[in-house]
């Protein structure tokens, strides 16, 4: 076959896939590393920030990128939930999530989007070779290497290629890897506030009939709001104009933070629960997005992206390392037995998490209320979500331990 | 291609072979789950003596490796991927045409040659490394394969030798396990007879003027189901050894 050689070829520039080239490129030096984009690479104009875990910041601790990421990041001390049906004047407090997973180690971070995309892209080495914008035609699996067929007539070649091109991956398509979906019937609605009060390093949750609504403390006076809604209610809310927007969000947060103002209008996107029915097919991993969509009820979808980047890492640098084959079956098995667990285990928590509070049946209510105080009042199993939701285990991945792969 | 002697269909049979010797999940996954034991073992003890690079992606550039009893050219391949320039030798025929094939599919240039380590050794080549892994305990003349093996390395070159221990364990795990419980291997495939102690093998390299550096073993862990190094040499274990600068 002839085209372009490289090691290992990444698909999708986005932080997950920017991810997967810095810890390539940071493990071992000389491997030949193809980045290609639809999209020529540049930092995103993105106001969002995006949760990242305790365990998730490991990995960029360990590759070096988290110095530059600090700069902007805003630790969140406390998580608190709260249960209110649409009527409810009071937030009653279910369930309290306090500071540190370790001494010192808060149990996730604010980070801008912009700021991960503009540490990550400058942190890339010189073995990444940048292919964009580049339109992918073609997917091929070859006994020694995949094909990789470009709009403009150039080919790739490379043992194993990495799908980290999204929720609606090509590569995924062309390898005829189904997904299992279950459409919400929701949108979530996105933007960032300004408040009057301090948020203290706070994350709430609150969950109301109409879905989750959560706010992410950013740095200053300012959160991060993310929250859900049926269809045709988001496209209300979308057609508000600010003030009255900031309103319905008062109405929601109650007192918590004081007045609200909108720093940015509304964003809106199709909620939905997709999962890879396989995470491999020959010569291909699906990563991130491309692998699962899941719920953004526990601000989990990043974080996962991740540990599938931390997983799938080791597994190629631990070939490459022996002279084996990255995209050999027995090394992709290695790969999808590693993420397919935890990718199961979140989606059936963010789902049934949503499945049992957007619900105003008074029963529903009172049972959900019961299990959250027993779980507040039983420290282990709240031990368990907070180091699952930090990702800390103990026989994961080396970069979600903190250790070098 | 240069011979014109060989008959197509024959190339079709080595191909389809090549294809099941190389298929990790296949007829030949037990050596499949052995490779990265053995491998993490030579790089890093290679790369330890040969004062050479570990982080970079070919640390084996420079050295001169030869492949006894290469089989499939499982373990020449990874190795000839890490830098090392490969002869790959086995006295099967068809192993050799099968490891051609795939060598010639994956892109290496690896030198296979359908000979034996004595043939070899008469006529006077030298390696840097010389592997001789998985191979002592199906010769008849084990002194005399030993002796060939010694003099095919280098001064200031290493010796890996990879076999089974003659062990009441041994018996049972390699052959009634392996071979009639698991089904691992072929029946038949050892003779218990044939197996050597860590204690012979280092004789035999003293006596060939080789000096054993260390001995490890190599365990399986059903759980991770992976092999990995320990100090038990009760079953399987490999010995290292360095022959003196002259």
């Amino acid at each position: 076959m002839n085209g372009a050689s490289f090691d290992i070829a990444i698909v999708g520039g986005g932080p997950v896939g920017l991810t997967m080239a810095v810890a390539l490129g940071r493990s071992m030096k000389g491997l030949r590393i193809a980045l290609i984009d639809r999209r020529p690479f540049s930092v995103p104009r993105d106001q969002r920030a995006s949760a990242i875990a305790a365990g998730v910041r490991r990995i960029f601790v360990e590759l070096g990128v988290w110095t530059g990421m600090a700069i902007g990041a805003e630790p969140v001390r406390q998580m608190k939930i709260t249960d209110s049906g649409t009527g409810d004047i009071s937030r009653p407090l279910f369930l309290r999530f306090d500071g540190d997973v370790a001494p010192g180690e808060p149990f996730a971070h604010l980070v801008p989007n912009q700021l991960v995309a503009e540490t990550l892209l400058g942190a890339l080495g010189p073995d990444v070779e940048i292919i964009a914008p580049a339109e992918i035609t073609g997917f091929t699996a070859g006994p020694a290497s995949a094909r990789l067929d470009l709009a403009d007539g150039r080919t790739i070649l490379a043992p194993l290629v990495i799908a980290a091109d999204g929720a609606n991956s090509a590569l995924r398509r062309m390898a005829d890897i189904e997904v299992i979906a279950h459409d919400y019937q929701q949108s979530g609605l996105v933007t960032t506030i300004m408040h009057e009060l301090d948020h203290e390093g706070t994350a709430y949750e609150h969950f109301r009939p109409a879905g989750p609504f959560a706010s992410l403390p950013l740095p200053g006076r300012r959160s991060s709001l993310v929250w859900t809604e049926g269809r045709a209610r988001a496209e209300e809310l979308k057609a508000l104009p600010l003030e009255a927007v900031a309103e319905e969000i008062e109405a929601v947060m109650g007192s918590t933070l004081g007045k609200v103002t909108l720093e940015e209008g509304l964003q809106s996107f199709p909620l939905r629960l997709q999962v890879a029915k396989s995470f491999t097919a020959p010569r291909l991993a699906l990563i991130g997005d491309a692998a699962h969509v899941i719920h953004p009820v526990a601000g989990q979808g990043l974080n996962l992206g991740l540990k599938d980047v931390a997983a799938l890492a080791e597994v190629a640098v631990d070939a490459f390392r022996l002279g084996l084959d990255p995209g050999a079956a027995d090394a992709l098995e290695r790969y999808q037995h590693w993420r397919r667990f935890d990718t199961a285990l979140m989606s059936m928590v963010t789902d049934g998490m949503v499945r049992l509070f957007s619900n105003d049946v008074a029963p529903v209510r009172a049972l959900r209320d019961l299990g959250m105080g027993v779980v507040d009042r039983l420290p282990p199993i709240k031990d368990f979500l907070i180091r699952r939701a930090a990702g800390l285990d103990s026989r994961g991945p080396k970069l979600l331990r903190g250790l070098p792969i | 291609m240069t011979d014109t002697t060989i008959n197509p269909d024959e190339i079709a049979k080595f191909a389809a072979m090549a294809d099941e010797w190389w298929d990790p999940t296949g007829k030949f996954k037990p050596l499949h789950k052995f490779n990265p034991v053995r491998l993490g073992y030579v790089r890093d003890k290679a790369i330890a003596h040969f004062d050479k690079d570990s982080t970079v992606r070919r640390p084996l550039e420079g050295l001169r490796i030869l492949d006894i009893g290469c089989g499939g050219g499982l373990l020449s391949e990874p190795l000839a991927r890490l830098g090392a320039t490969m002869v790959g030798i086995d006295a099967g025929e068809k192993n050799i045409a099968i490891a051609k094939h795939h060598a010639e599919q994956s892109g290496l240039a690896i030198d296979y040659r359908a000979t034996t380590a004595e043939a070899l050794d008469a006529t006077g080549e030298k390696f840097d490394v010389v592997l001789n892994m998985e191979v002592v305990e199906h010769v008849d003349n084990v002194p005399l394969y030993m002796k060939s093996c010694a003099s095919l390395v280098k001064p200031g070159g290493l010796m890996f030798t990879a076999t089974i221990n003659r062990t009441p364990r041994a018996w049972a795990l390699a052959i009634v396990g392996a071979e009639y419980v698991l089904g691992w291997l072929p029946k038949g495939t050892h003779d218990f007879s044939k197996f050597l102690t860590p204690d012979e093998i280092s004789a035999l390299c003293g006596r060939y003027g080789l000096k054993v550096v260390d001995k490890v073993g190599v365990v399986f862990h059903p759980l991770s189901d992976e092999w990995r190094q320990s100090r038990d040499l009760g079953v399987n274990y490999m010995v290292l050894a360095e022959k003196p600068q002259a």
